[in-house]
């Protein structure tokens, strides 16, 4: 091992050192904020990006997400008068897109009514998603109590729904949750199930699903909801025809991605005539992220690059000085017989001992800083391992490079002029 | 076998140093100043040598030469028979470690070093453990009088005490050769006469001795004593 084959010159390097205490302490600053800058600059972004990653993750990697939305000139007539909007996705778009792409698995179609749930005196504003059992496949929740949608659901009509986590503490409190019967509107439905739901608070991105959401058979939301939607506002009343809110499709293969949301944009595009419709492609916000990172590595890299340069000339400063003043001593050790190397290996140590002392303390403090960021601002903060060994190579690194000149420096002395020096 | 054996023999029928017409010559400017000026000498084995001269006579020189601390610019020097004229940096640096002990004039000793690890230096470059270097350095500072102030600084002791650490490390390799310059420049009479009483002593046991002086009462303790001018043997006495 070489730490224990250089273990006196380490011993010795530490002495000499500890000589000046508040130079060589001085002289480690340049490491200590340059590394722990680093790591916590790396863990703050990274954690950033986690939770930006996660949050598209979230959505389905593989998923493609087609959202209902009204035409932007049919917006600003909204006041005028009442009349009838007719937008969104439709029926048969569903076929369409499970049909017309080889790479789409599963559709799933979402119907989304604005409706108050009652049970006995609690009431609450609900989001009524009629949709089909895929759904749960689509978005992947994990189901705490009862069952999701089956297909026997849809055949038969049933007149059930599955509620959130959150809805059924608001609604069913204390009360035994499956088996419930709720007032959604002005009918009744059995709670079957009860799913975690996503809490997409804060991130631009928003997820499928809501906690404010209750899933029903799509036929039976259709059958009980209608189309038509009226909404009143202060003074008009707007009425709007939307067969589907949105529909999600499933592609085999995050190659194929990409392509097939290009190619279901130009087929809508053939029978829709407005552009009343949104696709969004998690994977190309999760590819946007990822680069995104890339950007923001690159930039922490270069801010890192640049304050631990600053860093090892320091430390090459105050070698250099160091070396002219030990002159005598290095004259000494030559005329007793140190050879050139031995005295470059005890210069060097000194820097390494110096630089990489600096870097450990830089990762004490770069490893607290996030906890504090964590602690305090509760922002999530991710100290990789590797960033960790990488700023302690880096470290050690800057030693051996900015220590070497002066270590040659020391060592090219001639003994005889070294040994005149006062 | 250390790569010094490999240099050195230990024929102990030759003589200690041999130099052989050697010219030291530095080049000021145009001007070629002769340091040496073609010097050829025999120092024998447990010889006691004084150099004397004025400044400038070529004595430092001589002895930087004879330390192989320096090359010289042409001419031979043998040491205990092998000639050392042009090795390089690395194997002079191994005679100096196995086979040549220095005493300077201010001593030159390690000023944030303990006495002890003073003496201990050229085990330490010898890699010779660190139990054992203690043992020695004991042995050594107990020869010089000085086994109450191993963990001592230099800064800490007289002249004359910081002199005999000198001369205990100078020792510590065991070394044949012993070269002093101007051992007593900066010690007042009587620490002088100490000083030298105990360079004879090693003396007697068997080091050569070669020391630069320009102080005659204290080049008497010495058998021989070389007299230099310009670069140049002036006269040989004893």
């Amino acid at each position: 091992m070489i730490f224990t084959k250089y273990l006196r010159e380490i011993k010795l390097g530490i002495k000499n050192l500890m000589q000046h205490k508040l130079r060589s302490s001085l002289t480690m600053l340049g490491m200590v904020f340059g590394i722990g800058s680093v790591i916590a600059m790396l863990a703050v972004g990274e954690g950033a990006s986690k939770q930006a990653l996660d949050e598209i993750r979230k959505l389905g990697s593989n998923n493609i997400i087609i959202t209902a939305q009204k035409p932007a000139d049919e917006q600003n007539q909204q006041n005028t008068r009442i009349r009838m909007s007719i937008y969104g996705l439709l029926y048969e778009d569903v076929q369409r897109v499970s049909q017309g792409f080889l790479n789409v698995l599963k559709v799933v179609p979402v119907k989304i009514v604005r409706k108050e749930a009652r049970l006995g005196e609690r009431v609450m504003d609900m989001r009524i998603l009629g949709t089909t059992p895929d759904w749960f496949e689509l978005v992947r929740r994990p189901l705490i109590a009862g069952r999701t949608l089956s297909r026997y659901d849809l055949e038969n009509f049933c007149n059930v729904v599955v509620l959130t986590e959150h809805g059924a503490r608001r609604l069913l409190a204390t009360r035994s949750t499956v088996g419930q019967t709720i007032k959604l509107g002005s009918d009744y439905f059995e709670v079957i199930g009860v799913v975690r739901s996503e809490n997409s608070q804060g991130g631009g991105l928003q997820s499928p699903d809501q906690q404010i959401d209750a899933y029903v058979p799509l036929n039976v939301a259709k059958a009980t909801f209608g189309d038509v939607f009226t909404m009143s506002s202060a003074g008009s009343r707007t009425r709007e025809l939307v067969e589907l809110h949105q529909i999600i499709a499933e592609v085999d293969d995050t190659a194929n991605v990409e392509s097939t949301a290009a190619g279901i944009e130009s087929m809508l595009k053939i029978f829709h005539k407005k552009k009343d419709y949104t696709i969004s492609v998690p994977l190309a916000l999760l590819r946007q992220a990822e680069s995104t990172k890339r950007t923001f590595n690159i930039v922490l890299g270069s801010i890192a690059g640049i304050s631990l340069l600053v860093g090892g000339i320091g430390i090459m400063n105050i070698m250099l000085a160091s070396v002219t003043e030990r002159t005598r001593e290095i004259g000494i050790r030559r005329a007793i017989g140190a050879k050139r190397r031995q005295i470059i290996i005890q210069f060097l140590i000194e820097t390494v001992v110096l630089s990489t002392t600096g870097g450990l303390i830089g990762i004490a403090i770069g490893i607290f800083i996030p906890w504090l960021i964590t602690t305090m601002a509760k922002m999530p903060t991710v100290v990789t391992p590797s960033s960790v060994i990488l700023s302690l190579g880096i470290s050690s690194g800057i030693g051996i490079i900015f220590g070497l000149y002066p270590a040659i420096r020391a060592a090219s002395l001639d003994p005889i002029i070294a040994l005149r020096h006062e | 076998m250390t790569s010094a054996q490999k240099h050195i023999s230990t024929d102990t029928r030759k003589p200690e140093a041999v130099l052989e017409d050697i010219w030291k010559t530095y080049t000021m400017g145009a001007e070629k100043v002769h340091a040496l000026a073609g010097v050829s000498l025999v120092f024998e084995r447990g010889s006691f040598w004084a150099i004397l001269g004025t400044s400038g006579s070529g004595k430092s020189t001589l002895l930087n030469l004879l330390g192989c601390l320096d090359r010289p610019t042409s001419g031979r020097y043998l040491l205990r028979g092998n000639d050392i004229s042009f090795m390089d940096d690395d194997a002079l640096s191994e005679i100096r470690l196995r086979n040549i002990g220095f005493i300077f004039q201010s001593f030159n000793l390690i000023q944030q070093s303990t006495v002890e690890e003073n003496i201990e230096l050229p085990l330490y470059y010898q890699g010779i453990d660190a139990a054992e270097s203690r043992n020695r350095a004991r042995k050594l500072a107990t020869m010089v009088g000085l086994e109450e102030r191993l963990n001592h600084r230099p800064m800490e002791l007289s002249g004359g005490q910081q002199q005999r650490v000198a001369i205990a490390r100078s020792l510590a390799n065991d070394p044949g050769l012993l070269l002093a310059d101007e051992p007593t420049g900066n010690l007042d009479s009587q620490t002088s006469a100490e000083i030298m009483r105990l360079l004879c002593k090693l003396n007697d046991q068997g080091k050569t001795i070669i020391m630069v002086t320009h102080e005659p009462d204290i080049a008497a303790f010495a058998h021989k004593r070389l007299y230099m001018k310009d670069g140049a043997i002036e006269r040989l006495e004893g």
